[in-house]
């Protein structure tokens, strides 16, 4: 067996010394997984066997020394994404037979690059919610406790990596679906810009907000992998056609003289005063490295979930019109008329969480409160983007926590949406303003993670992941891992 | 603001879900509390500001007119329930 | 009562670009169904639209022809319902802000008055596949090959006052998108079709009566049926002391009535909202003035400029530029025989009828307009007579030959050698001394007599002008 936990980074080298394979790798993930993941529950499909037959080839590629530096690595993909000839759930009882006949943007790019799925991970269906509670495959548990939830939506992937089934795995990020898991189950989780990476063939939820992004050990290994699946896709209109940057090249850049931007809303009273502790001590790293604390304002942050919370399940009502039984997904059995196809369909098909946004997202849109909650909604949205542009002017990043607690039981918010929805409090802003943001483990509050929330400005990667880097590189947080800590 | 029986009756209907009467009070209790959460943007003054719905602020892209996609109907319709002569089929509609 | 009719068109005109309109799909018509359906138009799961550059460009195109202005910022927005033949449960449109605002159209009435048709708004749509209702195991079967497809609906002010001038104006707007080369204009495939918002009030009254919608007319004959059915039945609810229901109705075209479309029942509650997965369009003054700059000719511009150019009358004319196709081929007989008289009487009359026999549209003909030209071009040598040309043409018609090739291989060229001719005239004098008699007598009618022997004899291949010159010089002398 290999070392649990090996970064991307290490892997490569190890792969190009020839000191192990990716057939061995990849053998060990399956095994990983059909030993731990029972209890874990975060992979919806396994790729046995064509992983197995794509690590071979990969090998081959390696003695024609045709071998990039991600070849026969393995990874998971959430599974929302459209993967050919692979079920693509969404964890939906909707799409529980879907056969996607087409890969994903980022599913192919990372395929090219050589990469290995192995299976594609569990999440809260079609991504609405922050706990993984909401799958049709039933909930994913959080590694460091198994009666906590990795949060979500992108738990399944959090948790796998977490629990060292694979190094990487993909997510998506609506309001803090990568963000959010990686703090609760203390790993690295990065959102790109909105258009840095194109959404092509993931099933969409809330398509002004969704953006693909990764889940991994460091910010070196999401540098990575960024490498690869960012930049320009024609298939998508909402896709930038703006040059990719070197992550990798800029990661180790000195963060001495640039400024740091701690919102002073961010430590009012809904955040755990431990918690608390351990971001501040985590800004003290970064003035130890030279860089400065400045204080600012971020004065609608208050407003920022409600926004999030109109805005998402408008976009999603219509996105998920399109499960009407008709051309894929679930049909219901008998359908007397076309209306009881459809509502039955529906009905049976989407879970509660799912109906429930469904029809908020209707309600906000229908005739005579389209103004009051939707348009609102959408200049809102702007004040809080103004918000965001008016710190970057001041400061380089911004800084603070990920979550506003640590894990939280399964159970414990799922009956109180409103409850759930305040968890995405730090991090629905930068989807709301289309920003790259990262969380990293930053510490440790009664024995579970806890997550340091960057914010840059617009197509800043780089930035971002070059501040966590060096956090990295000055902490062993993110070696710090259920089971086996890498200290 | 809270929700009537009515009103949840007519959004279901919008969005095609059947809401058992089993159901309704408790999703009656849920949107409710959901409206009441986001009705706490009626506090914040917009006059001055545009809608903003979208991130990105570059225009639409425009693709060259080419008829230039494979089609592949009979992999497309294996995820179809129903289908005759390459038809997707519904129950009778009367226009 | 005296009542007054108020009408309002929405045109649907799909544009004829050869990719769908978010998608790299076909749009030929007629194909097998669903084998234009890529995932695009199915609505799965995770893939998105992107816009056709020619869709646009058509789009502005057209409001630059009916002067109106352009958008500098469009927005696509989302019209959310469900239905089998709209896949995605929400029909990509503009709401808000189209990419056309304004413009108007000017109608000619017979007796040449012109009257103003003012445009509200032309904008860029998604158009819907098929239900199928003939029965699939008891089922309607949906075909999405025409999904996607790019419209542009043209909206008009209700500035229509009658069926006949509805059919007017949307005649002209046919005549238009034809010119412009958007639109195909074929009513039978459904490419161009209208629905008509009909309401009527007492002539005087300001407010406008209570309105109902017809869907989906694909005639002109429907379009004049169905309106004045539908203002018949409004005047005799009115009249009778009922109140006029606002809502969708269908034209039966067998019964010739309107009655309610039932699956439309339900409120419009279309929650539109902007596409989040389409950006704002923003159109600078380059694209703009780059699609100004290959505009073709409109069909009033042409109107002017034949009349001045080949002095024929108003009637021809219109006929002539009735379709951009017909004043082309026109032109290019015309450049050849430099006779516009003759060109138009043939292009008029025997090409058209020949068309019209064969239901070919004049893009299909059998006689290029370089043949017909090579025809006519004999006709102004005097190579033959204008009687000869009407069977050289059936002949060419039919097989396809250029008009010199049968000339010669028939033998039909025109007999203009005076020593032949005088031979000719000499014989007939010779075999008919009775009538040579009675014309010296004063029956002048009989020289046609005459003529016609001689064109008998000779086979038609006689030069009649000079026939007759000869035969009064002969007779007389």
């Amino acid at each position: 067996m290999t070392p649990l936990r090996l970064t991307i980074a290490e892997m490569s080298n190890l792969l190009a010394a020839g000191e192990i394979s990716s057939t061995e790798l990849v053998k060990d993930c399956l095994s990983r997984i059909s030993e731990k993941d029972d209890s874990l529950n975060s992979f919806i499909t396994v790729l046995n066997e064509s992983a197995l037959i794509a690590a071979k080839s990969a090998d081959k590629l390696r003695k024609l020394d045709k071998a990039g530096p991600l070849t026969g690595i393995p990874m998971a993909h959430k599974d929302i994404f459209c993967a050919k000839g692979t079920i693509t759930s969404c964890a939906s009882k909707m799409l529980a037979n879907f056969e996607s006949p087409y890969d994903a943007t980022v599913v192919e790019r990372l395929s090219n690059a050589g990469m290995i799925s192995v299976g594609k991970t569990n999440m809260d269906e079609f991504a609405m919610g922050s706990s993984s509670e909401t799958s049709f495959y039933g909930p994913v548990t959080n590694p460091w406790n198994k009666s906590l939830s990795p949060g979500g939506s992108s738990g399944g992937s959090a948790a796998a990596v977490a629990a060292g089934l694979v190094p990487m795995a993909t997510g998506t990020d609506t309001g803090g679906s990568i963000r959010q898991p990686a703090a609760l189950c203390g790993i690295t989780g990065f959102k790109p810009s909105y258009g840095r990476i194109s959404r092509y063939g993931i099933v969409a939820f809330a398509s002004s907000l969704d953006q693909a992004g990764v889940l991994a050990l460091s910010a070196e290994d999401v540098a990575l992998v960024m490498q690869e699946i960012a930049g320009f896709d024609p298939r998508d209109s909402t896709s930038a056609d703006k040059p990719v940057p070197n992550y990798r090249a800029s990661l180790d850049q000195s963060v001495k003289g640039r400024r740091i931007g701690v919102p002073k809303e961010y430590f009012n009273e809904g955040l755990d005063s431990d918690y608390a502790d351990v971001i501040r001590t985590s800004l003290d790293v970064f003035s130890q490295m030279g860089a400065e604390i400045c204080e600012v304002s971020l004065p609608n942050l208050s407003f920022a979930v409600p926004t999030y919370y109109v805005v998402c399940p408008a976009e999603a009502s219509s996105n998920l019109s399109r499960y009407d039984g008709v051309r894929f997904g679930y049909r219901a059995e008998n359908p007397i008329d076309l209306e009881d196809l459809y509502k039955r369909t529906r009905s049976e098909g989407f879970g509660d969480e799912v109906k429930r946004r469904i029809m908020t997202g209707t309600y906000v849109l229908s005739a005579g409160y389209y103004d009051a909650y939707y348009l609102k909604a959408q200049k809102v949205r702007q004040l809080i983007a103004e918000d965001l542009r008016r710190c970057f002017e001041q400061v380089d990043v911004l800084i603070g926590p990920t979550t506003p607690t640590t894990a939280f039981a399964i159970g414990e918010k799922i009956d109180d949406p409103v409850k759930m929805y305040l968890n995405d409090i730090y991090t629905v802003s930068a989807n709301l303003a289309g920003l790259p943001a990262i969380s990293i483990p930053c510490g440790i509050v009664n024995g579970l993670p806890t997550g340091l929330h960057l914010i840059g400005p617009q197509f800043e990667e780089a930035r971002v992941l070059n501040f966590a880097h060096c956090f990295q590189t000055e902490t062993n947080w993110h070696k710090f891992l259920p089971g086996s800590e890498r200290n | 603001m809270a929700l009537s029986k009515k009103d949840i009756d007519y959004i279901a209907h919008l969005a095609r879900l059947d809401i058992s009467s089993d159901e309704a009070p408790l999703y009656t209790e849920k949107l409710t509390r959901i409206l009441e959460f986001i009705d706490e943007l009626g506090k914040v003054d917009t006059n001055d500001l545009l809608p903003m719905a979208q991130s990105l602020d570059i225009s639409q892209r425009l693709r060259a007119d080419e008829a230039n996609v494979s089609e592949d109907r009979d992999l497309y319709q294996k995820n179809a329930d129903v289908i005759s002569q390459g038809l997707y089929l519904v129950p009778r509609v009367i226009e | 009562m005296a009542w007054e009719t108020v009408i309002g068109l929405e045109i649907h005109a799909q544009l004829s670009t050869r990719s769908k309109i978010f998608s790299g799909a076909e749009t030929a018509y007629g194909a097998e169904p669903n084998t234009q359906a890529c995932l695009v138009t199915l609505g799965y799961p995770g893939v998105l639209p992107v816009l056709n550059r020619e869709a646009v460009v058509m789009a502005v195109r057209f409001g630059l022809a009916v002067g109106a202005s352009v958008a500098k910022r469009s927005v696509f927005a989302r019209k959310n319902y469900f239905y089998p033949d709209l896949p995605k449960g929400y029909q990509i449109s503009q709401f808000e802000l189209p990419i056309v605002k304004g413009g108007q159209i000017t109608l000619q009435s017979e007796s040449g008055q012109e009257k103003n048709i003012r445009m509200t708004r032309a904008h860029l749509e998604e158009d819907a596949g098929k239900s199928l209702h003939e029965d699939f195991e008891g089922m309607t079967g949906v075909d999405l090959n025409r999904a996607g497809t790019p419209l542009l609906e043209i909206v008009s002010e209700p500035d229509l006052s009658s069926a006949k001038e509805a059919v007017a104006y949307m005649r002209t707007v046919h005549q238009l998108v034809r010119y412009l080369d958007i639109c195909d204009g074929n009513m039978q495939e459904g490419s161009f079709r209208c629905d008509a918002n009909i309401s009527v009030r007492p002539i005087g009254q300001k407010e406008l009566g209570t309105r109902t919608e017809l869907k989906n007319l694909n005639s002109f004959r429907f379009v004049e049926k169905a309106i004045n059915f539908e203002v018949d039945r409004q005047i005799d609810l009115l009249e009778s002391g009922e109140k006029i229901m606002q809502e969708t109705r269908l034209y039966d075209s067998d019964a010739d009535e309107t009655r309610p479309m039932r699956s439309k029942e339900e409120a419009n509650d279309y929650r539109y909202f902007p596409d989040p997965d389409l950006l704002p369009l923003l159109l600078d003054k380059e694209f703009i003035d780059s699609v100004r700059s290959q505009m073709p000719e409109l069909p009033n511009q042409k109107l002017d400029r034949f009349a001045i150019e080949y002095q024929l009358t108003r009637e021809e004319i219109e006929v002539l530029t009735a379709t951009k196709d017909t004043a082309d081929f026109f032109e290019s007989v015309a450049k050849i025989t430099k006779d516009y008289k003759l060109t138009s009487n043939w292009i008029i009359g025997d090409l058209s009828a020949a068309l019209n026999r064969d239901n070919l549209d004049i893009r299909d003909t059998r006689v290029t307009a370089d043949s017909l030209a090579g025809l006519l071009k004999r006709i102004v040598d005097q190579t033959i007579s204008g009687k000869i040309a009407k069977d050289v043409f059936q002949t060419m018609w039919d097989s396809g030959d250029e008009a010199d090739i049968i000339i010669e291989s028939k033998g039909l060229k025109q007999i203009t050698d005076s020593n032949e001719l005088e031979t000719l005239v000499d014989n007939i004098i010779a075999d008919n001394p009775d009538q040579v008699e009675e014309f010296l007598a004063g029956k002048e009618k009989l020289l046609g007599y005459f003529v016609g022997q001689i064109m008998q004899a000779s086979q038609g291949k006689a030069n009649p002008a000079q026939v007759n010159k000869l035969l009064r010089n002969k007779l007389k002398s």
